[in-house]
């Protein structure tokens, strides 16, 4: 009896997105990344196309950050110290991305917050140390993020940045300012397909080309939400391939941020039950395995924190690609 | 695909062509033939109810009837496993229902300290996940020694390590033999079934009445299709696949392609639940655990690791947790005022919501911390505590009504009520709908909750 492997074929597909420039397209970067573009459902690579890889971004903040794990201090050393250290070692691990976090009176230790001045300058240090293309997030509090990132936007003009997070309390002014300086946005909603297609229209309507806009529709780490992060993606994904153009984004998320903030990750042995094992393996696998999870829903760029995490979840990006030929 | 309800029809008597004189009798106790074809397509009836249905029409009924991924159970004590019967290809179109079967393997080869050190290892392991005690389901024991004698000793020193399932990777009928009687009384599933050796492995497993896997070589599923056809004509049912494929992207292809064939084109000869080996496609231990957890997504239905560590059975237990939430209905607990540590009037009360998650990430802060408290969980029809604030389910007029029909007013010697952080915003408003209440605003996240009882209660 003849068996037929079942082949889907979608009508619509992904937009392809570019972040940085090089010189040669009025930025500074030594090389682009450019994701999107499937015409499937993530890696199934006999039915259709998905020209780019998923990019890995690393996450590095403008200061030492107080509320990280000690096991990320640890993993990275000084360089925390430092943003374009940090860079570096970013690089040296593998990023395919640089995602520099803007620290404010939250995450800083001595509850400052930060200027203008200091944003440019971190950026400025970023770019220099670094070819990699750039995501910049301001630190969460939406007057303040539209203070610093104007000013970034500004600083690193033609550079296409990804300039986050674009919310909908704050999308006029990141996106006016991704218009104004050439740059792209990262526009982020609460886990809900509808909330997520009206904030691509939101963003279109001003006037941003969509081929300048990544998706997040946010995520929960394992155990902590991670099932609504999943079904979300893949109802936006197939909704994409299905036509709806207002799903047609590359989808961003942020894996890394959301497992490092839990107590798997931050609470070393003692602290919790034995069953939970060895710290940093379950820190990692944490942070991996929400990655990777959301990766076959659909993820275009995970972002991490730990070195080790990233050099895991590129073998397994790369193995995923191989057409499915990386088996035994 | 099951029928729909006018196919059913044309096959009973009603719908024949000419109609069969019984047709529209009432006898099954409808009106009519087609509301009775209608009523058994929502499975409200039984065929069983219609005399006149021909024993050929009887036998395409009950076929579509039979669920397109069989239900195959392995059993240990009492205990059992289910595992097949999905109807969807991704969970939001409704919600898996079998969470995959996770197992770690043993060679008999390695000798029966290690094996007996494993298994006990992964027998007693338990994990608690938001109140649900989460453990492993069994061992797979493989039949490396080349001595059927030693292969029983190894099972039957798992079987004593616990209660858990067993897979019996073997494919000497001998092995195989000595080891179903070393595990009398459980339903163990037998490994594996080939285009060489199937005649006698299907004589075992029909004889023991347990379920065979089926592997066919390299991911060619033409040839696993053909396979399982024959042994079922041979009188074993209950089968599990094995496509072969072993990497990160064959194993999703052959997964998927397995899922639609069956639920799409009805195959009945693939429509099995999937056995994988993640470690055998991995480098390392990390990359087992991101290959498992494929396949927990992605429509595995036994799982065999190869590295047993608390920290990645950990994760790979939640993620299926997660995984198999049915989408419609989040955890939830009761709402209600829960004493921690046998508080007394003076011990503070602290107030949360009723999403599973959110109650068990403070409760076990403060059990762990030791200290004595009152948690008061409010009705906000289970979520988050900021999902809730957003909702409008967990705002001041819902606490303070939490507050008021719960006994914490006569528990509580004190009139102080801690809230979390994150809706830091209610206090003024909570105030005014609680006069003579002191409302204070906790730390933001629950590990930092002890750290603030010491410091300010
Ligand atoms: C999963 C999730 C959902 C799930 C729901 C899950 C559920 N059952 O609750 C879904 C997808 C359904 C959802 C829906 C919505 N969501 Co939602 N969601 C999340 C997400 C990703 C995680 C929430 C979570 O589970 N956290 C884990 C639990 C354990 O946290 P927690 O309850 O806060 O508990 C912690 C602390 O509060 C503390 N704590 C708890 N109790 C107590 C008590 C005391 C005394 C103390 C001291 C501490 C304390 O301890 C816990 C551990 O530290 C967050 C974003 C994020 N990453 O955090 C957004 C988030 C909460 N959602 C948000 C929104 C807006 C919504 C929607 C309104 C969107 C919409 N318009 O549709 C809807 C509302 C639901 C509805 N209308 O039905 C916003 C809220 C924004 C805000 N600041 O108000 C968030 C923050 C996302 C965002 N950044 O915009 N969401
Ligand atoms: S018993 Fe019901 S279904 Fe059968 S012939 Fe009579 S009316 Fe039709």
């Amino acid at each position: 009896m003849p068996v037929t492997i079942p082949q889907t074929k979608y009508a619509g597909k992904v937009r392809e997105v570019t972040i940085g420039a090089t010189r040669a397209e009025g930025g500074t970067r030594s090389r682009t990344v450019t994701v999107g573009g499937e015409t499937t459902l993530p890696f199934l690579l006999h039915e259709g196309e998905m020209p780019h890889p998923p990019a890995v971004a690393v996450e590095i903040c403008d200061r030492r950050p107080a509320d990280w794990s000690p096991l990320l201090y640890e993993a990275w050393g000084e360089a925390v110290n430092d943003p374009a250290t940090w860079a570096r070692a970013a690089e040296a691990a593998g990023a395919d991305l640089v995602l520099l976090h803007l620290t404010g009176p939250v995450q800083r230790a001595d509850g400052s917050t930060p200027t203008a001045q200091e944003a440019r300058q971190a950026v400025r240090r970023v770019l220099e140390a670094t070819g990699l293309p750039l995501l910049v997030f301001g630190p969460g509090i939406a007057d303040l993020d539209n203070e610093l990132l104007v000013a970034v936007a500004e600083e690193a003009a033609g550079e296409r940045l990804v300039l986050g997070v674009c919310e909908d309390k704050n999308y006029r002014t990141l996106v006016a300012a991704a218009l104004a300086h050439g740059h792209l946005v990262d526009g982020r909603t609460p886990m809900d397909v509808n909330l997520a297609k009206q904030l691509m229209i939101l963003i279109r309507d001003m006037g941003l080309p969509l081929e300048r806009v990544l998706m997040d529709p946010s995520t929960g780490a394992l155990g902590y939400g991670i099932e609504y992060g999943y079904s979300v993606m893949e109802r936006l994904r197939l909704a994409a391939l299905n036509g709806d153009a207002m799903t047609q984004q590359p989808m961003l998320v942020t894996p890394g941020e959301e497992a490092w903030r839990l107590k798997e990750a931050k609470v070393g042995d003692g602290g919790v039950p034995a069953a939970w094992g060895d710290w940093a393996e379950r820190a990692i696998t944490w942070e991996v395995l929400t990655a990777t999870t959301l990766l076959h829903a659909g993820a275009d760029v995970v972002c991490l924190r730990h070195p080790a995490s990233v050099a895991e979840v590129k073998a397994v990006i790369a193995r995923l690609m191989a057409g499915g030929k990386d088996g035994k | 695909m099951p029928l729909s309800g006018l196919d059913i029809y044309k096959l009973l008597p009603g719908g024949q062509k000419p109609p069969h004189p019984k047709a529209n009798c009432k006898e099954c106790g409808f009106p009519t033939c087609l509301a009775f074809a209608m009523k058994l397509a929502a499975k409200q009836a039984e065929l069983s109810a219609c005399k006149y249905v021909s024993p050929e029409a009887a036998a395409r009924l009950s076929d579509a009837a039979a669920p397109p991924i069989r239900l195959i159970t392995l059993s240990a004590n009492g205990h059992k496993l289910e595992v097949g019967n999905e109807t969807v290809l991704h969970r939001h179109e409704k919600t898996f229902y079998h969470p995959p079967g996770l197992f770690v393997r043993v060679n008999d080869g390695d000798g029966l300290e290690r094996v007996r050190a494993v298994a006990e290892q992964v027998s007693r392991y338990v994990v608690d996940y938001v109140g649900m005690p989460l453990s492993l389901d069994g061992l797979a024991v493989a039949y490396t020694s080349g001595d059927p004698e030693q292969y029983a000793e190894a099972v039957a020193a798992v079987c004593k390590a616990g209660k858990k399932m067993l897979i019996l990777m073997a494919q000497d009928v001998a092995a195989l033999r000595a080891a179903l009687a070393a595990a009398a009384g459980r339903t163990p599933l037998i490994y594996a079934a080939t285009a060489d050796n199937w005649q006698a492995l299907a004589e075992v497993a029909k004889a023991a009445r347990v379920p065979l896997a089926v592997r066919a070589p390299d991911g060619n599923l033409e040839a696993l299709a053909n396979l399982t056809a024959q042994i079922a004509a041979a009188g074993v049912e209950d089968l599990v696949l094995d496509p072969g494929a072993r990497g990160f992207g064959d194993s999703l292809l052959a997964l998927t392609a397995i899922r639609r064939l069956a639920l799409k084109q009805n195959l009945r000869s693939l429509g099995y639940p999937v056995i994988t080996f993640p470690g055998e496609g991995a480098s390392n231990s990390c990359q087992e655990a991101a290959l498992a957890g494929q396949h927990i997504a992605k429509y595995a239905g036994y799982i065999v690791l190869d590295h047993f560590t608390p920290a990645t059975a950990y994760a790979l237990l939640v993620l299926r947790t997660n995984i198999y939430t049915d989408p419609q209905k989040p955890i939830q607990v009761e709402p209600g005022l829960y004493p921690i540590h046998n508080p007394g009037p003076d011990a503070p009360l602290m107030v949360t919501t009723n999403f599973s998650i959110t109650y068990f990430s403070v409760r076990n802060e403060l059990e762990s911390s030791g200290r004595p408290g009152w948690l008061l969980v409010a009705d906000a029809e289970g979520m988050s505590v900021l999902t809730a604030w957003a909702a409008g389910k967990f705002d001041a007029e819902r606490i303070a009504k939490a507050v008021k029909e719960s006994s914490a007013a006569s528990k509580v010697a004190h009139r102080r009520l801690i809230i979390p952080g994150h809706v830091a915003v209610l206090m003024g408003e909570l105030e005014e709908e609680l006069p003579g209440w002191t409302i204070h605003v906790g730390p933001r996240e629950a590990v930092d909750l002890p750290g603030f009882l010491k410091a300010a209660w």
